[in-house]
């Protein structure tokens, strides 16, 4: 049976899950709900996510310690498991930003070469 | 993964729930914020999510130690598969546990006498020093010429690569006591030889200088295994005194169980005792151990040697007390061309059992081959059985991993299951091999089934479990589908095809291992064949004596003394003859041997006669042995005690010298340019003193009591005589009781040792072939047997997959032997292939076998033409069974069921 595969569960974006994921959460703790629905919109629905996998990848960053979880009542008064970041998980994403933008810029300067001068 | 997770994993995934149910009534809310119904709101995030038992399962998994929980469960699941097919189960574990136990059981003889250091510290530094003579014809490099004592001397006081070394000899010795004298095996030392092997006594102490001085009061060290038997250890004994050969000798130690000098079973260690002021150059009768300064090779040690040899020329001489430098005996030793051969101690020891070995572990490797492709067989029936059942399960969204992983564990289970009972077959076997003691079988006490044979076992488990478990998952863990498995299917050719190749495989193996114990059985007939020399062993029954020089002094009351005990056994009723010499054919024991030269045959200058074996006899020894006398006459107790120097000679050896056994007689022959001649007085047929399986050496016999052949004037006796008696009560505990009374009649201080039948001292020399042959069949008919179930396996199974084919054909009138025909056909076709290849491999594997062989090439027609042939014949008999059936089948009853 073939498995059907959302387009950020593949390999190579997993990695920039957790990345958007401890971005969301730099602003304070925050819902699994939440979470997806502020990297779609805040993406201006570009990235769509299919919630369910934000589930897994919340687990592995509790896991590895970068976030921890508790239990609370949300904006509309129902039982919710609130994530927050760590200060471990703070460091990551700082260390996971930059090596992100450096990729970005190197992979930028390949698509728009500078003219190169003498 | 995460440990306390995995413990608290069942609470995480209620939290989990917990927390899906969550996002769904958030996401819901917010539908409804939107405007739509609650149901259909509610449905909506149910499907934004995604399948949530899958998610939940995936965070399960990342909360456990998925690999030992899945085999868990994957063996819990192959234990309820398997025993739900209790014949199947039990065939595949019962086969494997042979195969296993098999090949466990060989692992540990060839680990324990092959590869494992020998026992003491440092092995790797020992070695054993002989040497090689090519002007000495006789002489090979297999029996060595050995350390004479001067040769001792000079090489222990002289070399620069030894930290320690020293000389050893076995010898029997008699023990009087409190008991009955006996014979045991003792070993004499010098200093250095304990030494060098590292092992201290478990009590008491080691030779001293002073115990080796030869006027020293006697000393000797027990073995452990004696000490028990003899004084049940107790420690007391040390201090005490024991009669060896009638003198007194003070027990000072104890050697320890595990000792053993080099491989010999010996009861006592004595000191040698040289006398350095009677030593001369020759006597090259002691086994040497050396062992080696750290970092100096073998290579550099025997170039150390190599530089001695001259000097230990002319440093000694020929005669006791008669200082060094004998110029005759230079060039006698010269035209021998002596130079030192080195080698590891261990290859000493393990000798020629090692190519036994070998061939007999790439036999078992071969019957573990054909198990597993047994087992392999089936296997894919037993898959082939649960198609329907994987293909539901695929189509229901097992992965492919998941199923390969699952049959993995079933054969995991199958071959460990196996293999747990193989280890109790090996160490049933081993404790078997080790009361049976194959007398040529070195380094048994160090077999054991043990931690390196556990490992070997596990590393062929897991081999064979890979291999089974990837079979059928190759061949079925990709391509099921519902289709495929349903009820009308029969097994698709690949699958036919699988199952084909691994039947030649069986087959051909199986024809290879039966070829090889053909060949063995084709050298045992050749071996039973061969004229030894004497006749109908059965009824030969040998005594050994020991006459010590304690016990009686004079050479001549020995001779007399031998001459009564031969006449009181010859009188024991059915005793038709009796005689005795100094040694029996193929006792294995060590041989006199020395050039001789024939009058009228000058030696060209700087050569030396080939070496000939030396044997010292008494009238009545040839008529005893069944030896026929060819020419001339036997020696008789007038010449025995008389100064005419007469000789018998081999056949071989007349021929030799002189064309043909008659014209020997009234020729004389002498040991050395400067000995007295001796009158050739009779010819006798040659005898295979060294073993059925080598020719017969060139032989001279000497007299028990009489002039030494080098110096007229020295009388010597044999004081260890042999005695030979024919009888068929030979091998009888009355007969052995009947001999002991006769001797200790003349003397009841008499040791006795040795009370053997000819067939037994002749099977013994014969061991090496009988062991190889009984591993071989066995082997060989484990082989043909599991061959030609595979045989029948496949063709039953056709059979039963084209039941329904069969009944319509039948039903339109086919002919039942036509049926018949086509399965029978099948079979064969199979079996001619496997035996095709099983041919060429035979041819290329029979030549590895050709150190084993006797009288019987490698490619041994008659061998080559019947076991295809027997082979065959099993494989028709297993085809035509299924066969049978298959032409009975009912049509109507079959065609009903449909």
């Amino acid at each position: 049976m073939p498995r059907r595969e959302s387009p950020l569960h593949s390999e190579m974006l997993q990695g920039t899950l957790d990345m958007l994921v401890l971005r969301t959460l730099v602003l304070g703790p925050a819902h699994g709900y939440t979470i997806a629905q502020s990297i779609e919109q805040g993406s201006e629905e570009v990235l769509q996510i299919e919630h369910g996998s934000l589930y897994p990848a919340l687990h592995r960053l509790e896991n590895r310690g970068w976030i921890a979880s508790f239990w609370g009542t949300s904006e509309n008064n129902r039982k919710a498991k609130y994530y927050r970041l760590t200060p471990q998980g703070r460091k990551q994403l700082a260390a996971q930003t930059s090596r992100w933008q450096e990729v970005v810029r190197a992979i930028g300067r390949i698509l728009n070469p500078a003219p190169k001068t003498k | 993964m995460n440990w306390p997770r995995f413990f608290r994993r069942n609470n995480a995934d209620a939290d989990q729930r917990r927390e899906l149910e969550s996002y769904l009534e958030h996401a819901t809310d917010e539908l409804i914020g939107r405007g739509i119904k609650p149901e259909a709101a509610r449905a909506a995030a149910t499907r934004k999510l995604g399948n949530a038992m899958q998610l939940c399962e995936e965070v399960y998994r990342m909360n456990t130690i998925s690999l030992i929980e899945e085999t868990a469960r994957n063996v819990r699941f192959s234990l309820r598969t398997l025993r739900k097919n209790p014949a199947f189960t039990a065939a595949a574990i019962f086969t494997m546990a042979i195969g296993i136990g098999a090949n466990t059981a060989v692992f540990s003889v060839v680990d324990g006498v092959l590869l494992k250091p020998l026992a003491y510290r440092e092995p790797a530094r020992l070695v054993s020093i002989s040497h090689v003579a090519p002007g000495l014809a006789g002489v090979t490099a297999e029996t060595g010429l050995h350390l004479s004592a001067s040769m001792y001397f000079t090489y222990s006081e002289q070399n620069r690569s030894f930290e320690e070394m020293g000389i050893w000899t076995p010898s029997q010795v008699s023990v009087n006591g409190a008991r009955d004298p006996e014979q045991v095996l003792a070993i004499a030392v010098s200093p250095g030889a304990l030494e060098a092997l590292g092992v201290k006594p478990e009590l008491g102490r080691w030779f001293s200088g002073d115990d080796q001085k030869p006027s020293a009061a006697p000393t000797i060290l027990l073995t452990h295994g004696y000490w028990q038997q003899r004084f049940g250890g107790d420690a007391s004994v040390i201090g005490r005194k024991l009669m060896v050969d009638s003198l007194p000798r003070q027990v000072i130690g104890i050697m320890p169980k595990s000792f053993r000098m080099a491989d010999v079973p010996a009861a006592i260690i004595t000191p040698l005792q040289l006398d350095r002021t009677r030593t001369t150059l020759a006597g090259f009768y002691l086994n040497s151990v050396g062992r080696l300064k750290p970092g100096v090779s073998i290579e550099q040690a025997q170039a150390d040697i190599a530089r001695l040899i001259p000097i230990w020329m002319r440093s000694w001489g020929s005669i006791p007390g008669s200082g060094a430098g004998d110029a005759r005996a230079i060039q006698v030793y010269e035209s021998w061309r002596i130079s030192p051969h080195l080698q590891p101690l261990r290859d000493t020891i393990v000798g020629n059992v090692g190519d036994v070995l070998w061939v007999v572990m790439g036999t078992l490797g071969a019957v573990m081959l054909i198990v597993c492709a047994n087992v392999a067989n089936l296997l894919l029936v037993h898959v082939e059985g649960r198609r329907r059942e994987l293909a539901v399960r695929a189509a229901l969204g097992a992965g492919r991993g998941r199923l390969v992983r699952e049959l993995l564990a079933e054969s995991a289970v199958l071959v460990s299951a196996g293999a747990a009972l193989g280890l109790g077959l090996a160490m049933a076997g081993i404790g078997l091999l080790q009361w049976i003691a194959p007398a040529n079988l070195p380094r048994l006490n160090e077999i054991a089934v043990d931690g390196r044979a556990a490992l070997f076992t596990s590393a062929i488990t897991a081999i064979s479990a890979l291999l089974l478990g990837l079979i059928p998952a190759w061949r079925y863990g990709g391509r099921l589908s519902l289709r495929e498995g349903g009820r009308t299917a029969s097994a698709g050719p690949e699958q036919q095809r699988a199952r084909n190749a691994l039947v030649v495989v069986q087959v051909s193996l199986a024809l290879v291992l039966l070829i090889g114990s053909g060949l063995m059985i084709r050298t045992f007939q050749k071996m039973r064949n061969v004229d030894p020399g004497f006749t109908e062993a059965r009824q030969l029954q040998t005594v050994r004596l020991a006459i010590p020089q304690a016990l009686v002094q004079d050479n001549e009351r020995v001779a007399r003394m031998e001459q009564d005990i031969r006449g009181r056994l010859a009188a024991i009723p059915g005793v038709a003859e009796a005689g005795f010499a100094d040694a029996v054919p193929m006792d294995g024991g060590h041989l006199n041997w020395d050039g001789i030269f024939a009058e009228g045959q000058p030696v060209p200058p700087g050569a030396y006669p080939p070496a000939r074996v030396f044997r010292w006899i008494a009238p009545g020894f040839f008529q005893s042995m069944g030896t026929r006398l060819l020419a001339g006459r036997d020696y008789t107790w007038g010449d025995l005690y008389g100064s005419t120097k007469r000789v018998i000679l081999s056949e071989n050896l007349a021929r030799d010298f002189w064309g043909s056994a008659a014209a020997a007689i009234g020729k004389r022959v002498r040991v050395t340019p400067y000995s007295p001649w001796f009158e050739v007085i009779g010819v006798a047929e040659d005898v295979r003193i060294t073993g059925v399986h080598e020719k017969a050496p060139e032989t001279v016999y000497w007299r028990t009591y009489g002039p030494l052949p080098w110096f007229e004037n020295f009388r010597n006796v044999v004081r260890e005589p042999v005695f030979v008696i024919r009888s068929p009560r030979a091998g009888t505990q009355a007969l052995a009781e009947d001999l002991r009374k006769a001797i200790w009649s003349a003397n009841g201080n008499l040791a006795i040792a040795d009370i053997l039948t000819m067939e037994q001292i002749a099977g013994r020399s014969m061991a090496r072939t009988s062991f190889t042959l009984v591993m071989l069949a066995i082997a060989g008919a484990m082989a043909l047997l599991l061959g030609v179930i595979g045989i029948y396996g496949v063709v039953a199974y056709t059979v039963a997959q084209r039941r329904k084919e069969v009944g319509i054909r039948l039903a339109l009138g086919a002919d039942p032997a036509a049926v018949k025909g086509m399965f029978l056909r099948q079979g064969l076709i199979l079996s001619a292939f496997g035996c095709g290849v099983g041919i060429v491999g035979a041819m290329a594997l029979s030549r590895l076998m050709a150190s084993l062989l006797f009288g019987v090439k490698p490619l041994d027609p008659v061998t080559y033409a019947v076991m295809p042939a027997v082979l065959l014949a099993a494989a028709a008999v297993a085809c035509y069974l299924p066969a049978r059936r298959a032409a009975a089948v009912d049509p109507v009853e079959t065609l009903r069921a449909e």
